[in-house]
């Protein structure tokens, strides 16, 4: 489980996250929606520890991350992984490299790390890339490696940060694809999004991030049927908010 | 983490606080042999080796300047020998570290500050830390140790060719014979000329390579972002030699 506990994080003047808390079920997808620029992606890196708050706790299966050394950071980021944006691939390694990279750091013996690489490329439908080099790959295929990336650990949860951003529509459905399957094999799942379709397909349940707070937290239809107009604009992307009768 | 009390602190408390954690992650990145050691031959042959046709191009082109520099300085005041002497000890103590330091500040620096850069804003820098690593570990000290380590080299390749360019010169353009420039060389050097060269250049690839690294890490926004980068590792590179030479004149002359 992760627990965020009135969570604040400034850069300078500016305060992205006011007091956020948020609670995000064990072997469940949660999906953070928002506008650009909340700080959705600040949040996540908050979680793994790349950021740290100015105030408040965040606590990743009881462990508060604020009080972990070195080691427990690093124990801590093998068991949360991280799909980044943009993928964040190693541009000077290959695939089957980058993933290496991960287990490497687990000092796993070398038969079992290549049975890891091969089980997760695999899984997100990449085998036959392990040699190619990042910008051999499209966009699509650099998130999948991605995800083969943080899978290869077998972590007990993922981030996943704007998982479809620029993606054509068969390929966001092959991620949302990746998403579910990844929760059904126990994987927590915490996506952050604004791509409504997406959202709604992988989601459990939605949390609103609106001016630095949770707005609504619900399942789907929850969401779906809010009263609240700030996020019924934002479900439906209207340009206004629904007037008041 | 920065409270509010700590930023209400005295400028001078910030700084030792500063200072002290600097000191405490280096200390921390360096321990960690097991993450930097496959790590620095690779960087040692990027930073190095690659380097050595530029250096040996300034070389050749210092001993030739100096050796007709001295001559036009020497002709009706000093034996004319003494060139062979101001070649050596100028390329050996000064002008070979110096010159090699600034070319690889460029060279090294900007690669350094670009490459890590580069990663910083595509989020490579955060995907390493979530698989585990320490950036300091993984991208500073491999590059720092591999320029302290190949600078002197390089520096001491610059060196000799500077010298053999510069006695080609003498005895070619100059009215001078190779004895009388081995003369010279042989006459005032000291074991000293040599090592305090090598000293000085293994210092400035140290402050090249963490210049480059701290720029690079330090890197905001995209393309303009890494650009500026580099441009400050390379200036504060460049800065750097400089204050080290003087600092190392001061302390070993």
């Amino acid at each position: 489980m992760i627990e965020l506990k009135n969570v604040h994080k400034r850069f300078g003047k500016n305060e992205i996250l006011k007091g956020l808390d948020l609670t995000v079920p064990d072997l469940e997808n949660t999906v953070i929606i928002g506008y650009s620029g909340t700080g959705k992606s600040v949040l996540l890196k908050c979680i793994v520890g790349l950021l740290r708050p100015e105030e408040g706790t965040i606590a990743v299966d009881h462990r508060i991350v604020a009080d972990l050394d070195r080691d427990e950071l690093a124990d801590l980021r093998g068991r949360v992984g991280y799909v980044f944006q943009f993928a964040a691939l190693f541009d000077s390694m290959t695939v089957e490299e980058n993933i290496l990279l991960a287990l490497r750091r687990r000092g796993l013996p070398e038969a079992e790390m290549h049975e890891r690489v091969r089980e997760a490329l695999d899984m997100v439908r990449m085998s036959g890339t392990e040699l190619k080099y990042p910008a051999e790959l499209s966009g699509g295929m650099r998130k999948r490696v991605g995800l083969a990336r943080a899978m290869a650990l077998r972590p007990a949860h993922i981030l996943y940060d704007e998982p479809t951003t620029g993606l054509d529509p068969v390929t966001s459905a092959v991620m949302d694809q990746l998403m579910i399957r990844t929760r059904d094999l126990g994987v927590t799942g915490v996506v952050v999004t604004h791509d409504m379709k997406s959202a709604f397909a992988v989601a459990d349940r939605l949390a609103m991030l609106y001016e630095g707070t949770i707005r609504q937290v619900g399942t789907v239809d929850e969401m779906r049927n809010s009263d609240d107009p700030i996020v019924r604009q934002f479900i439906e992307g209207r340009p206004e908010p629904e007037a008041t009768t | 983490m920065h409270s509010p009390a700590s930023l209400a602190a005295p400028w001078w408390r910030r700084i030792v606080s500063q200072v002290g954690r600097s000191t405490l992650g280096a200390g921390r990145a360096f321990g960690d042999v097991k993450t930097w050691r496959s790590l620095v031959l690779v960087q040692m042959r990027r930073l190095g080796v690659d380097s050595l046709p530029i250096a040996v191009f300034i070389a050749v082109f210092t001993g030739i300047v100096l050796a007709l520099l001295s001559s036009y300085i020497f002709t009706g005041a000093v034996p004319l020998y003494f060139v062979g002497a101001l070649v050596g000890k100028t390329i050996m103590m000064e002008l070979g570290p110096v010159l090699t330091g600034m070319a690889l500040a460029g060279r090294v620096g900007a690669s350094i500050a670009a490459e890590l850069g580069s990663m910083r804003v595509t989020e490579q820098v955060d995907a390493l830390e979530t698989l585990g690593y320490e950036a300091p570990s993984y991208l500073v000290v491999p590059r720092v140790l591999a320029a302290t380590l190949m600078f002197p080299v390089i520096t001491a390749f610059a060196v000799a060719v500077g010298v053999i360019s510069g006695w080609i010169t003498a005895i070619n353009l100059l009215d001078l014979t190779s004895q009388e420039f081995v003369k010279g060389l042989q006459e005032f050097y000291r074991f000293k000329d040599l090592w305090f060269g090598l000293l000085k250049s293994a210092s400035f690839g140290a402050a090249v390579a963490l210049m480059g690294c701290l720029m690079g890490l330090d890197a905001k926004g995209g393309a303009e972002g890494v650009g500026a980068a580099t441009t400050r590792a390379v200036v504060w590179g460049c800065q750097s030699i400089l204050v080290l030479d003087a600092f190392w004149a001061l302390v070993l002359l």
